[in-house]
């Protein structure tokens, strides 16, 4: 079992049920890492199969949209294969353009 | 070498550095006649009437500081949403020269954000509004405008000789632009973006250390992804906030507050519904593999002035030219051939999200969000929850705001739910207003 915390944020909450945060119990035996919890994400909270292109491509999180783990760009604590521990808040944003 | 020796040696180099960090710091206040240590009252007696109440927060490092914002030259690119409340409080707090870069004139769907423009000028070009404005607010301040559009052949004669750059534009493609040039030239840029109700924003290139626009995004998102404010609308103060925000990150890197020591990467995320919050986000340093910034770049001053840097085909754009000329009527088809005749026997389904539609639509119409077409995946039973009497031999004129959703539209009733008879209307429901019927609204 592994606690976290996911936020959808920039409007990437609209292909999560419009709900920005969500607090997650995951069962998971051993390490459960970023790339684990993207395809939870999409097994199990993404209810429409043709939003997932909103927020995946190529296996990973889709160009535009930004990663953070503890409010950390990902790449700076190992992308995918970051083991999520218990009490982390994952956030993703999308990259905003307008101004 | 030890541990120990390798601290040692560090604490050395710190003495070193700093000792250096005087000297030079002694000989150009020497060199500097305008220095308050060679001239005791180095402002005019209005300037310090003018520029008191900042000048005594201590964090400004009083008359110094009003020097150094005084001797800088700021460029704004774009005079919109995030231009217009960042640029008083820069002239407000008398930066020397600030040069903005804008080839849009205003409308009034601007208004309600770009708030040095007022009604009366409408039409004017936003760079000449803005400079009347500051003229008006700070005539200590020299105003350079540039009425035109940046782009590869001029966004290096425009940036020359300014120390920083605030990308307000609205599109990935001139970001990357605007960031590849400063990168070339060594500027610091202040970035900043903001659509519906969030906004964020970004030190980039500081100082020729800290990352790059490409170094935070180093492949582009898909163009159906971006969303402009005029397509996802937008909060006057949500982005005039973050506005305001890029004009105190610029006077902070004027002031010096931020150093090649202690400037980490970041990006900052506002966020004004359901509470507002603002989160600064800890985001990685420049790249090495970084193809403008990085050890070995293919972003050169020559590659991006030759045009071989294509940034429209690099950010490429959303493909709306799917349906012939034969599926496609005018608005003058629409209204004399359909929308004035007394029978109707066919069907006028506007495409607009429902928020959209709501405002205002043509009578008789129904609205099924494109969005939701695609999701019924061809099926015509999912459609008749919609619109009870379609089928496959129904007559269907499709409409949306500007007549792109409708053309993708027209293609999904024809291909997936092989309506045959469906029209597209060229240029949608605003051309519609336009030239046939302006008593309706515009938003």
């Amino acid at each position: 079992m592994v606690k976290l915390r996911v936020e959808f944020l920039g409007g990437l909450d609209v292909v999560f049920n419009k709900q920005r945060t969500y607090d997650l119990d995951i069962p998971s035996s051993g390490a459960f890492t970023i790339k684990d919890l993207l395809d939870y994400l999409v097994d199990k909270m993404i209810d429409n199969p043709k939003d997932v292109e909103v927020f995946i491509e190529d296996g990973t999180v889709r160009p535009g949209i930004i990663t953070l783990i503890n409010d950390a760009d990902w790449e700076l604590e190992g992308e995918l294969e970051y083991e999520i521990e218990d009490g982390d808040v994952i956030s993703f944003t999308s990259t905003l353009h307008g101004g | 070498m030890s541990q120990e020796e390798l601290l040692k040696q560090i604490e050395q180099l710190k003495l070193e550095n700093s000792q250096l960090r005087n000297e030079l710091h002694l000989t150009s206040t020497k060199a500097k006649p305008t220095d308050s240590d060679s001239n005791e009252y180095p402002l005019t007696l209005e300037e310090y009437h003018r520029y008191g109440r900042q000048m005594i927060v201590e964090e400004t490092g009083g008359v110094k500081g009003q020097i150094k914002l005084k001797n800088a030259r700021v460029l704004v690119i774009g005079a919109g949403g995030l231009g217009c409340p960042s640029l008083p409080y820069l002239a407000g707090a008398g930066i020397g020269t600030i040069g903005i870069v804008d080839n849009d004139t205003i409308d009034t769907s601007n208004l309600h954000r770009q708030i040095l423009h007022d009604s009366e000028h409408v039409g004017m070009l936003k760079c000449e509004s803005a400079k009347r404005y500051l003229n008006k607010l700070n005539p200590n301040v020299n105003v350079i405008t540039y009425p035109v559009r940046l782009d590869n052949t001029n966004a290096f004669e425009i940036f020359k000789g300014y120390d920083l750059v605030l990308d307000c534009t609205d599109t990935p493609i001139t970001r990357y632009l605007v960031s590849d040039v400063a990168v070339n030239l060594g500027l610091t840029i202040v970035s900043a973006s903001g659509v519906r109700t969030e906004g964020q924003l970004s030190i980039l290139n500081f100082k020729n250390i800290g990352p790059c626009y490409r170094c935070f995004y180093p492949v582009p998102p898909s163009p159906n992804s971006v969303s402009s404010c005029s397509e996802g609308g937008v909060i006057g103060p949500c982005i005039g906030l973050v506005g305001i925000m890029m004009a105190i990150e610029t006077i902070k890197i004027i002031l010096d507050i931020y150093n090649e020591e202690n400037f980490e990467p970041f990006l900052m995320q506002y966020s004004a519904f359901p509470k507002q919050t603002m989160r600064t986000f800890r985001m990685r340093g420049r790249k090495a593999d970084c193809k403008c910034c990085g050890s070995n770049p293919s972003i050169t001053k020559e590659t991006i002035e030759s045009g071989q840097i294509n940034y429209r085909e690099f950010c490429g754009s959303c493909n709306y030219d799917v349906c012939t000329a034969e599926e496609r009527i005018t608005v003058q088809d629409f209204e004399n051939n359909y929308h004035k005749i007394e029978k109707k026997n066919y069907l006028l389904l506007d495409v607009r999200p429902p928020h959209h539609f709501k405002i205002s639509h043509l009578p008789d119409t129904f609205n099924v969000p494109v969005k939701t077409l695609r999701n019924m995946d061809g099926s015509i039973e999912e459609l008749q929850k919609y619109i009870p009497e379609v089928n496959k031999d129904s007559e269907i004129i499709v409409m949306c705001r500007f007549g792109n959703d409708s053309r993708l539209a027209t293609r999904l009733l024809k291909d997936d739910f092989k309506i045959t008879n469906v029209k597209d209307v060229a240029g949608g429901f605003f051309k519609y207003i336009d030239d046939i019927d302006q008593t309706l609204p515009k938003y």
